[in-house]
């Protein structure tokens, strides 16, 4: 056991694995991104089985609930009715974390909450803190924070240390690493697990068995020495101030008990208002996500309780966008997401490009309408977002809170285009729609239009279009596409079907 | 109006209104033909309001709530006074199912949203109209080929035709139906998403013409001519031979050929 180790830094002088360049600096929009994911073969491929294996369990397991529409309505319902009366809710949870021991703290945006952590474990002394995974503390950018304020913060989900020691950032909400094969991991682990802690053991394999024990073996020297640990919270009663993790390996049970200090930091959209709300959402959760009937650890604590397990504890809710999201009355329907990722494993886009392409920790269909309401439809990224998806509309059967997903990202094209139309920036595409819906407007415009194609139709002595030059290529490239017909069915109703003519 | 010969047919006393859809009428015009033999031979009178023109759908979907606000005026004022509106296009349909009242209320205009929700109820895809509201399966369609049919995104979850195409499908002689893998995937069309994500689309096309090619069919069924002529798009240029066809064109012909 070497559990005295102490933190080391690399050959860049970091205490944690640098994450990828593209999450430091401004990424590219959806499209030039998506590129980079649409040629990783490897990573394409990993995709496709992955999502098709988890699509195909979440069928099965929600098949076996009579009841699942009631469900999916009910947890519409009480996360509508909890974002409602948000504001009452939050003071509630506030008065009974404070009741049961816990000390809370209010956080506007991600700097203010990366400030708040930072002292807090500042003020323990310590260089070293351990993380169960949370979709919060990446949002914020906390890892970076606190590796430039001298602290190491240690990712314990397997699949999120696997992302960690690759110099990586998580592809999928709940499989950070779903983009990951069994090879790669075993490279990761015998490359860089030595560099920051308890190396691989000689000869490690690519079986799953192999590659969790040696990630066992790194994470328990690692338990063992911090005395800090950092959660999030899937959901946080208002009611009793009880904080719930749900989780599959146990590493996050292990963060929860084992250190002096635990700081968690909660999206103050994911309030509940009473114990018995949770019933909801502990049997739509797992189905929705990993196609389990039940997830495998669940773990509540409320406040600190004398002689076992943490003894100072700190809750840090945090806003961070989501009263801006609240205050679109169509937009805030994204604020009940519960973060299963269904809709990220059904999206035929996700499958193919991956998570990395939409520029944020939020990816998939509930990435491209939460990240423009977090953020705004400002930057190039969050502008992108709305536009990554063909609308098929798969997300809206799968999503266990039914937000209706392909509405909202409608609704967020809405908004980018009228931002658009204010900075009277890119002219082409308005003024193209502006003209066809002058032709839309009235019959008589369509028929003109329909007329010089069907000129062209008769006129030009071909069939197929092939290949084309300019913007049409986009289309071209791989597709045939049909010469226009010599006649439009308006002109062939007036010459042999109106009862007028 | 129904003719002496008609009565007794399931459409006997009906008037249908025909939403050509502006795509149909300006590139598939055989398709809005097909839909006008097959209701007239069941026993419906057809007729097309000339003031029609689209559902608007490309401008809502691109954002440009505005720009497809006269299609909905133009949809309302053209359809409302008719009892049945069919159209060959469950993704037009959907849009004015789903879209239209909402453009009306998000530019404030509630009377015309309230006329849009009405003209919406009685709006069909053509596959729905003839099982739900005709009550016929058996169409009396006679096509003997090999067929697969790709349910197209909108005709399954904003038209909700549900199962319809294929009952008719089953019923017409001759026809010797594949099943798709992968069916319920989208094709990658998406309006402009073909335009603005041009890559993505094309991975997904690709994607969805191999699965096509792979059950060996002639012909390709839809109840969408854009999506069938994104995924026949790459079949034509990989020289893979199955043919798109609407699901109208194979229900409108009969032995003997007419149509």
């Amino acid at each position: 056991m070497t559990a005295t180790e102490q933190p080391r830094r690399d050959k860049d002088g970091r205490l944690t694995p640098a994450p990828p360049e593209w999450t430091t600096r401004p990424a590219a929009p959806f499209p030039e991104a998506a590129v980079k994911g649409l040629e990783n073969q490897v990573q394409r491929a990993n995709l496709r089985h992955a999502t098709g294996t988890i699509r195909a369990k979440r069928a099965r397991v929600v098949a076996e609930v009579d009841n699942w529409q009631d469900l999916r309505s009910a947890g519409e319902a009480i996360k509508n009715r909890t974002l409602r009366h948000l504001d009452q809710h939050l003071v509630t949870l506030e008065e009974s974390l404070t009741k049961a021991g816990a000390t809370v703290h209010w956080a506007r945006d991600a700097a203010d909450a990366n400030r708040i952590i930072v002292d807090l474990v500042k003020a323990t002394g310590e260089q070293e803190v351990t993380k169960v995974k949370s979709m919060v503390t990446q949002e914020i950018g906390m890892n970076e924070a606190l590796e430039e304020a001298g602290i190491a913060a240690w990712e314990t989900d397997l699949a999120e240390l696997i992302v960690q020691l690759g110099h990586d950032f998580p592809s999928h909400i709940l499989v950070p690493a779903i983009h990951r094969n069994r090879g790669e991991i075993r490279e990761i682990f015998r490359e860089e697990m030595g560099v920051y802690g308890t190396p691989a053991p000689e000869g490690l394999s690519e079986q799953p068995a192999e590659l969790a024990g040696a990630a066992r073996t790194h994470l328990r020297n690692k338990f063992l020495r911090t005395k800090v640990a950092i959660s999030g919270a899937n959901f946080a009663v208002a009611e009793t101030g009880t904080l719930v993790v749900v989780e599959s390996e146990g590493n996050g049970r292990m963060n929860l008990t084992l250190p002096e200090t635990l700081i968690s930091v909660v999206g103050i959209e994911k309030v509940l208002p009473t114990v018995e709300d949770l019933e909801v959402f502990l049997r739509l959760l797992p189905r929705s996500s990993t196609g389990e009937r039940m997830n495998p650890y669940t773990s509540m604590w409320t406040g600190p309780s004398a002689g076992d397990g943490p003894q100072d504890v700190h809750v840090i809710l945090l806003d961070n966008g989501r009263t801006n999201a609240l205050a679109d009355p169509k937009g805030r329907e994204a604020l009940r997401c519960i973060r299963c990722s269904a809709c990220l494993n059904i999206c035929p886009v996700y499958e193919r490009v991956g998570g990395h392409a939409y520029g944020s920790v939020y990816p998939g269909p509930i990435g491209a309408i939460l990240n423009p309401q977090l953020r705004g439809v400002e930057n190039p990224i969050d502008k992108s977002l709305p536009f990554a998806s063909s609308l098929c509309g798969a997300c809206n059967e799968v999503c266990p809170v039914k937000i209706p997903i392909s509405d909202l990202l409608v609704h967020e094209r809405h908004r980018v285009v009228e931002e658009k139309k204010r900075h009277q920036l890119n002219q082409f595409e308005p003024a193209m729609m502006k003209a066809a819906s002058w032709v839309m407007a009235d019959h008589k415009h369509l028929e003109a239009a329909g007329t010089a194609s069907s000129l062209a139709g008769k006129l030009l002595p071909i069939r197929t279009i092939g290949p084309l030059p300019g913007p049409l290529s986009r289309w071209t490239q791989n597709r045939d596409v049909p010469m226009v017909p010599a006649q439009t069915f308006r002109q062939w109703w007036k010459e042999n079907h109106d009862e007028r003519a | 109006m129904t003719s002496p010969s008609s009565t007794g047919l399931p459409g006997a006393g009906k008037t249908v209104a025909l939403f050509a859809t502006c795509a149909n009428d300006v590139m598939f015009p055989d398709t809005p033909k097909a839909v006008v033999t097959l209701l007239e031979r069941l026993g419906c009178r057809v007729v097309f309001p000339e003031e029609q023109t689209c559902c608007g759908q490309v401008f809502t979907n691109t954002g440009y709530y505005p720009e497809a606000l006269p299609s909905v005026k133009t949809y309302v004022k053209a359809f409302s006074d008719y009892d049945y509106v069919v159209g060959p296009s469950g993704s037009c349909v959907g849009a004015v199912r789903h879209q239209h009242a909402m453009l009306a209320e998000e530019a404030g205009d509630h009377g015309l949203a309230r006329e849009a929700t009405a003209v919406a109820a009685r709006t069909f895809d053509i596959s729905e109209f003839l099982v739900n509201v005709l009550g016929v399966t058996d169409v009396g369609a006679y096509f003997p080929h090999r067929v697969t049919y790709h349910p197209t995104c909108h005709s399954m979850r904003v038209a909700k035709v549900g199962d319809a195409p294929l009952q008719l499908l089953r019923a017409v002689r001759g026809l010797q139906l594949i099943e798709l893998e992968f069916a319920e995937q989208c094709c990658g069309f998406g309006g402009t998403f073909s335009l603005k994500n041009p890559d993505v689309s094309r991975a997904m096309v690709n994607d969805k013409a191999r699965h096509v090619m792979d059950t060996g069919a002639e012909y390709l069924v839809t109840g969408d001519n854009l999506c069938a002529l994104n995924i026949s798009g790459v079949i034509h240029r990989n020289r893979g031979g199955v043919k798109p066809i609407h699901l109208a064109e194979i229900l409108a012909r009969t032995e003997g050929g007419n149509q």
